[in-house]
Order: structure tokens, then C-alpha cells, then sequence
């Protein structure tokens, strides 16, 4: 190769490598900001700011939706299996949202640790399939066959 | 192989090759589209909680990753631009910004309209998104930066340089899920087999991601071709090309 090509060349591979570099960087450095919520087990551990703007993601725990007759008041659970944040929220929920099903709920940790949500969304999973496969998924589960 | 990178950067020879190219890979790119999009749209079962709206995977998905494929395309021409001053490399490279620009939008816009039945809103600033914003940005900045200057050479360069700085910006959009708590999903197809997603689904889906790579190609080659006539118009080539008629068969 031609000594000024060589030369090209070796500028763009340190132009990759440096500006890779340099974002990396920028990204350790705001390594917990890029997050866009924190687990239930930060909030327990009070890593959470309290009375701040912050939003909470995890599993619905199954049994914990506790719907209000006379209003859209809605309590549940968020859990990621090692510690559970309560969340209190008035308003219309997503379609998707379920109980044993991601959820994503943004709002601020009150006095008593409860998460008043202003808003309130569903985390959809990568799975997809048809509704007679689920069906049979699910039969399959309860007659304690391993899928 | 060197004698084929030289004739790579001839502007006759990369006219007719595109030309042979596109006669028989456009009718292709055609019915891949049209056999994916029916399968996919009509044909596929829908999904077991999102109902039809998941069907949405057969924009979004193809556009989002030919978005990033194309982004290396129009980086991989840059850094032939830079190293060896070829101006077919620059034609390229400008070629592939709009081409981009316009899957990235259409694959920002899907997910916008998935989002909001399934997530409960239009947009979120997690990492995927963002990052696939500044994508956006990134194309929309290469296209600009090669409009600002009157001197083709200078602007090439200039854009070289900013697409060769953006290919950092590639890997984190796809790892973006994995590495920070994020509202999207992670990662639902693979190469390596065990997708997440069923088979009757994937099928229709890997159909669609093969015709937009195939659209890729097919836009990149067309909007080379109306580059390259406006560069070389005052050459003999493309003035015996008038006079004959002969389309894309020229050499």
C-alpha cells in the first residue's frame, strides 16, 4: 500500500478508536443516569432520592392490583424478586398492563416509601407467539410439564 | 481484487454494473416486499397479548436494522473516501445518508405507533430510543454538513469524518437494551437460532428483513446512479449515453 495511504489509514482507525474511547468513557461516567428506572431493590437499598421525580420498574406482583370501586384509583406491587415497591396511581392503565407482567411507573417516593405514579407503563417482553401456542404453553405449565 | 477496487472507483463501469444490477435485483426487491408484507400482514397468527398490532414488527424491526447496517455502509465509504480519494466511495457515502435518514424515521414513527397502545405512550427517552434519535441525527447532520460546502472534496472529507466518528453511536443502539434498564425489549431474533419470537411469526419477518436490505441496495444504487450522471455530465460517457439511449447497459 502507498506510505500516504498507510498513513490515511491509520487516522481513520485512530479516529474510530479514540472517538470509541471517548464515548465509552462519557458512558462510565453517566453509567447510572442512562437508566431509565431504577429496580425495586435500589429503592429498598435508599438509593432512590425520595420526593424527586423518578420512575420504578419491575414485575406486577400477581394478587397485589388492588382497583378502586368508585374511582380510577389503582394500588399494586413491583417487585424484581428481591425487593417490592408499593405504587399508588389514578389514571387509565395500558392494555398491556398485567399482573406477573412488566411495568414501568414514573413518579415520587412519598414519606412511607410509596411510589404516587403520575404515570404508569407497560414493559412488553421479546416473546411472541400465537394465542393457541400460549394456550398450550399454559396447559402444558399446569399439568406441571416443563415446556 | 485490486484491479476490481480500481474499477470500483470508475464512473462508467460503476453506472453499467448498477444498471445490470438493479434490471434483475429491483423486481426481486419488489416481490420480496410484496410476499413478506402479505404473509406477514395477513397471514400471520396474531400475537397471544398484543393482538394485531404486534404486526407492526414487519416495518419496524427490517427498518431499524437496515438503518444500522446502512449506517456502516455509509462509515465503510467514508473511510475509502478518506484513504484512497475515491470519488465513487464519496458518491456512496452521500447516497446512503437520506437512505438512512428515511429508515430511521420510518423505524422511529413505527415504534412511536406501537408504543402508544402497547407502552401507554408515544415516546420515551430510554436508552434505545435516544440512541436511535441521535442516529437520526446523525444522518440528518452528514446530509447537511455535504450541503454546506461549494467544494465536493472538502465536504466529502467533512463527512467522512463525522460518519466515522458516529459508528460508536452503532454498537451501543444494539447493546443499549442490555446494558441499561430500559422500556423497550430486549433483543427478540438471533442469529444463532432460539428467537424468542414464534416461528410461524419469524418466518414472515426474516422474509421482510431480506427485501429491505434488498430496498437498501436497490435505493443506494439508483440515487448513485442520478449522482454520478450529475458529476460526469459534461463527460463523453454520459453524453454517448444520451445520444444512444442505451439505458443502464452503457459501459
Amino acid at each position: 500500500m502507498h506510505p500516504v495511504r498507510k498513513q490515511r489509514l491509520w487516522a481513520v482507525v485512530f479516529i474510530v478508536v479514540f472517538s470509541s474511547l471517548a464515548a465509552g468513557l462519557v458512558g462510565y461516567g453517566l453509567r447510572g443516569n442512562i437508566n431509565l428506572f431504577f429496580p425495586p431493590a435500589e429503592v429498598a437499598a435508599g438509593l432512590a432520592p425520595a420526593g424527586q421525580p423518578i420512575r420504578v420498574g419491575g414485575m406486577v406482583v400477581v394478587g397485589s392490583v388492588e382497583r378502586s370501586t368508585d374511582s380510577l384509583q389503582v394500588r399494586f406491587a413491583v417487585t424484581d424478586y428481591q425487593a417490592t415497591v408499593k405504587v399508588e396511581y389514578e389514571g387509565i392503565l395500558p392494555d398491556l398492563f398485567a399482573e406477573g407482567e412488566g411495568v414501568v411507573a414514573a413518579g415520587a417516593l412519598d414519606e412511607r416509601g410509596v411510589l404516587r405514579a403520575s404515570e404508569v407503563l407497560a414493559k412488553h417482553d421479546e416473546n411472541y407467539m400465537p394465542p393457541e401456542v400460549a394456550d398450550a404453553l399454559l396447559k402444558a405449565n399446569t399439568a406441571g410439564v416443563t415446556p | 481484487m485490486w484491479s476490481f477496487f480500481h474499477k470500483l472507483g470508475s464512473p462508467p463501469w460503476m453506472y453499467g454494473i448498477s444498471g445490470r444490477i438493479l434490471s434483475w435485483l429491483l423486481p426481486l426487491t419488489l416481490l420480496l416486499l410484496a410476499w413478506g408484507a402479505v404473509w406477514g400482514l395477513l397471514y400471520a397468527p396474531p400475537d397471544f397479548r398484543q393482538g394485531h398490532s404486534f404486526r407492526i414488527i414487519y416495518v419496524h424491526v427490517p427498518a431499524s436494522v437496515v438503518a444500522l447496517a446502512g449506517y456502516y455502509v455509509m462509515a465503510g465509504a467514508g473511510a475509502v473516501s478518506l484513504i484512497w480519494k475515491m470519488k465513487m466511495a464519496d458518491v456512496a457515502m452521500k447516497a446512503c445518508a437520506p437512505i438512512g435518514a428515511a429508515l430511521t424515521f420510518l423505524g422511529l414513527l413505527s415504534g412511536a405507533v406501537w408504543g402508544k397502545p402497547t407502552w401507554g405512550a408515544w415516546w420515551v427517552w430510554d436508552a434505545r430510543t435516544t440512541s436511535m434519535l441521535i442516529l437520526l441525527f446523525l444522518y440528518l447532520g452528514v446530509m447537511a454538513l455535504y450541503a454546506a460546502w461549494d467544494d465536493e472534496a472538502l465536504a466529502a472529507k467533512a463527512c467522512a469524518l463525522l460518519a466515522l466518528v458516529g459508528t460508536v453511536n452503532i454498537p451501543i443502539i444494539y447493546k443499549s437494551v442490555d446494558w441499561w434498564y430500559s422500556l423497550h425489549q430486549p433483543a427478540s431474533i438471533s442469529l444463532s437460532g432460539d428467537s424468542s419470537v414464534h416461528s410461524d411469526m419469524m418466518q414472515p419477518l426474516w422474509l421482510m428483513i431480506a427485501a429491505f436490505y434488498c430496498l437498501f441496495v436497490c435505493s443506494l444504487l439508483l440515487t448513485m446512479r442520478g449522482e454520478i450522471l450529475r458529476r460526469e455530465s459534461n463527460t463523453g460517457w454520459v453524453r454517448g449515453l444520451l445520444m444512444t439511449g442505451e439505458g443502464g447497459r452503457a459501459v
